[in-house]
């Protein structure tokens, strides 16, 4: 398989495209071919780092990265950024104001979750800066 | 159990996919949270919420899942009706509250989610 490297723009606050970058990333896997589980742990952790750029951030881009081992995904924003990160990272944790709980977010499982769905999982983030997350997902062998 | 089979035990307005009526589903899963959803629900799951909106096919879409009842008679838009239609998610519409519709399936055998922590 030739390596392969799409970007995408992901907006803030934009509910109504909110999912769609995840949603380009689950077709591009699907038409290549990769095993539905793989295809489920990444398309999981995209869509939770989808949303968190649409409803933290002030927009940033998702980038999918195919090499014939791994599948890449890399989110970053471009602020505010994540004070204590370990904390963020607790299941339970979220700032998420009413109007987004009203929508269904504000567990304070999606960075949880994007771990748990990743081979490799990376969270960096300073104040005033952005956040930046590597999530990788292994091919099994001979895909 | 059938999709067909929720239709009725919920007495179930079909949305959109009455050709995926046919399919099984063997779980089912109930809330308004969807980063639970994403974290819990594996395999063919049922998915009975009280939120209408896009972001509920999406979590559907990325979790792999067939079907979703919106309870308490909520209808979700028309844009979100096209949306399920697109990814093949049957959606389905009953009167019946989260719990009362649980219950029912529950009582039928439809069993939820095992969840390990
Ligand atoms: N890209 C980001 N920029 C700024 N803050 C973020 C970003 N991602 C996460 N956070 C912070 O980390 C917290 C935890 O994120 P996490 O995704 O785990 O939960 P959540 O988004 O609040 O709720 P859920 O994902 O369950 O809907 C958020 O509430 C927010 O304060
Ligand atoms: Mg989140």
């Amino acid at each position: 398989m030739e390596d392969i490297k799409y970007v995408f723009e992901v907006e803030k606050d934009d509910f109504v495209r909110a999912g769609e970058t995840s949603s380009k990333i689950k077709k591009t896997l699907r038409e290549l071919g990769i095993d539905s589980s793989i295809i489920r742990k990444i398309s999981i952790a995209t869509y939770e780092a989808e949303m968190n750029i649409v409803i933290h951030s002030l927009g940033g881009q998702i980038v999918l990265e195919i090499t014939p081992g791994t599948i890449k995904i890399t989110a970053s924003d471009r602020g505010p950024g994540i004070a204590d990160v370990e904390l963020a990272m607790k299941e339970g944790y979220s700032t998420a104001s009413d109007r987004v709980r009203e929508m269904g977010f504000g567990a304070g499982m999606g960075l949880p979750n994007m771990k748990k769905c990743s081979d490799r999982f990376c969270v960096t983030s300073s104040e005033g800066k952005g956040t930046y997350i590597v999530i990788e997902v292994d091919l099994k062998a001979g895909e | 159990m059938k999709i067909c089979e929720v239709k009725l035990i919920l007495n179930a307005e079909v949305l959109c996919g009455e050709e995926l009526l046919e399919n099984e589903v063997s779980y089912a899963f109930g809330s308004d949270l969807m980063s639970d959803v994403l974290a819990f629900v594996k395999g063919k799951t049922l998915l009975l919420t009280g939120l209408t909106n896009q972001q509920v096919v999406r979590t559907a879409e990325m979790a792999d899942l067939s079907a979703i009842v919106f309870v308490r008679g909520k209808k979700p838009g028309e844009d979100i009706i096209d949306l399920a239609t697109e990814k093949e998610i049957a959606l389905l519409l009953t009167r019946d509250t989260m719990y009362t519709a649980s219950g029912k399936l529950y009582g039928n055998g439809l069993e939820g989610v095992t969840i390990d922590l």
